[in-house]
């Protein structure tokens, strides 16, 4: 059953979930914004704007910490069943994955002081376009969870396929440019760690929509919604089983 | 099993198999109890609606629901306590091991004797916890001597998880005990006559949250041996003992499937709204 947005007899409960869907909204909000930040800083230098993102992401910490804090209260307390249980659990698990989020906007924000010589690195004019669709996953996977849709979570777990497709691409132009620039190799190398972060985000947004389809069903996501991870020759000689 | 007629020097560790074995351990898995087409009339009012449930020997089955649902009414129709009501009704068909509950040869007494029931208030009898136990089997000629009846007292005191409660003191009166011991008394007294199906109208809805922990754990032990059906308002405590839980609304069953089921991903929408405490 998905939730019907009833509310329930004991109201206490009822402000408990809002107060949590608030707060998952708002770290969702942060980290897509991190995304942004940190990529406009990538393009323009702006360091500040890099450091920016660096400082926010205590915020974003600070905000998981307060969402698993209650959602422990809540099960705790209220003792929730079915569709209610399972929207904790989401939540629970949600907050976590969205704070990596944040991570890997950090980490792309640490890389900004590092790669100076944007005008030269060809690849570098695809991560725009990449990290627009990785941010735009970000955000559906959240209001897909704001608005229980599990026809939008499974929608971004097949545009995911795009940023794999992107994160291929790029991987390919920053080795041939590579090859034909070895005094580049040092950032081209950064620009490729920035481009594997974008696709783990998109990984991780479609981990939220997995989350939200079996809050809003009670049944897994099913299997051939999911994209497919991208596999390079790298990856596969490293095979790194992060996921 | 001793022959010390006191019982003192028993070892309560030992695992009693019972002086009349329940001849059910062999149970291939078919229901015990089906019900079918099962309607209930008070008078002109309809208190249940076409309830059609198998209850079985392995799995522990709750029935949960809003007060006047119908619940109790349901349980009571499967060892005919709505008989007892003058104006009570019962059609459809509510087999016991194949036979018909409600056919005229049934013998009522021997029927409550293999469906036992357990009410919501303890109601031990104004007699020692000796006496309450040993009743039934010797209404029924379930024991041909004092020996026998010795053993049946133990083996259900100790299969209720009371004997080392009470192996002292079994002249004592019932009534005595507290109300968690004497909910297990008259588990105790249901368990002496041998039933098949054990019902429980909400059994620890009087008990402390201690005394319904060890009813509980009862229920759990007691699982497999007899075909269990608890009735009860709360809804943890269906979660935590039963393995099949049947929703009533309103005299009809709404769902019927497995608690985990149930209390994870109901199918009904009445359903969730009550486990999720939206109803009403």
């Amino acid at each position: 059953m998905v939730n019907s947005g009833t509310e329930h007899t004991v109201k206490a409960f009822d402000s408990d979930i809002n107060e949590l869907r608030g707060m998952v909204a708002e770290i969702g909000g942060r980290s897509e914004q991190a995304i942004v930040k940190a990529m406009r800083a990538l393009e323009k230098s702006d360091l500040e704007l890099a450091e920016e993102v660096v400082r926010e992401d205590k915020l974003i910490d600070e905000l998981e910490k307060r969402i698993d804090e209650l959602t422990f209260q809540t099960i705790a307390l209220r003792a929730p069943m079915a569709d209610d249980l399972r929207e904790l659990i989401a939540t629970f698990k949600i907050s976590g994955v969205v704070e990596r989020i944040g991570d890997y906007a950090k980490n792309i924000a640490k890389r900004v002081p590092l790669v100076t010589q944007t005008h030269h690195l060809g690849p570098i004019s695809l991560l725009p376009s990449m990290s627009k669709i990785a941010g735009e996953l970000v955000r559906d996977s959240l209001d897909a969870f704001a608005r229980r849709d599990a026809d939008l979570a499974m929608e971004v777990n097949r545009r995911d396929q795009i940023v794999d497709d992107f994160y291929n691409s790029i991987f390919r132009a920053v080795i041939t440019h590579m090859i034909e620039n070895p005094k580049d190799i040092g950032e081209a190398a950064h620009l490729l760690f920035i481009a594997k972060n974008l696709e783990r985000i998109g990984d991780h947004a479609t981990n939220v929509a997995e989350m939200v389809y079996f809050a809003a069903t009670g049944e897994p996501m099913p299997e051939r919604a999911r994209g497919e991870n991208p596999t390079t020759p790298l990856d596969e000689a490293l095979s790194d089983g992060a996921d | 099993m001793n022959n010390d007629q006191t019982m003192k020097t028993s070892s309560e560790s030992v695992n009693m198999t019972g002086p009349e074995t329940t001849g059910m351990a062999t149970d291939d898995g078919a229901p015990k109890m089906t019900a079918r087409h099962v309607n209930v009339f008070y008078g002109d009012k309809q208190a249940i609606n076409d309830v059609s449930i198998d209850v079985n020997m392995d799995s522990v089955t709750a029935f949960i629901g809003p007060s006047g649902c119908g619940k109790s009414t349901f349980l009571r129709c499967m060892n005919r306590m709505n008989d007892t009501i003058p104006i009570a009704r019962v059609t459809g068909d509510i087999m016991l091991e194949g036979e018909d509950i409600y056919a005229p040869q049934m013998d009522v007494v021997q029927l409550r004797a293999r469906v036992g029931m357990v009410f919501q208030k303890p109601n031990p009898f104004p007699k020692s916890i000796y006496d309450n136990i040993a009743y039934g089997p010797r209404i029924h000629g379930l024991a041909t001597g004092k020996d026998e009846l010795d053993n049946i007292v133990e083996s259900s005191l100790q299969r209720a998880g009371l004997w080392g409660e009470v192996k002292d003191r079994l002249q004592d009166s019932g009534t005595a005990l507290s109300g968690g011991q004497q909910q297990r008394l008259c588990i105790a007294r249901a368990i002496a006559v041998d039933p098949e199906v054990i019902l429980m109208d909400e059994p620890c809805s009087a008990l402390d949250p201690i005394a319904t922990a060890k009813i509980e754990e009862l229920i759990h032990e007691l699982r497999g041996k007899y075909a269990i059906v608890i009735v009860t308002h709360n809804m943890q405590q269906a979660a935590r003992v039963s393995q099949k839980t049947a929703f009533f609304h309103l005299g009809t069953l709404v769902e019927y499937g497995e608690t985990t089921d149930i209390f994870t991903n109901p199918r009904e929408e009445k359903t969730r709204d009550y486990i999720t405490g939206r109803y009403g």
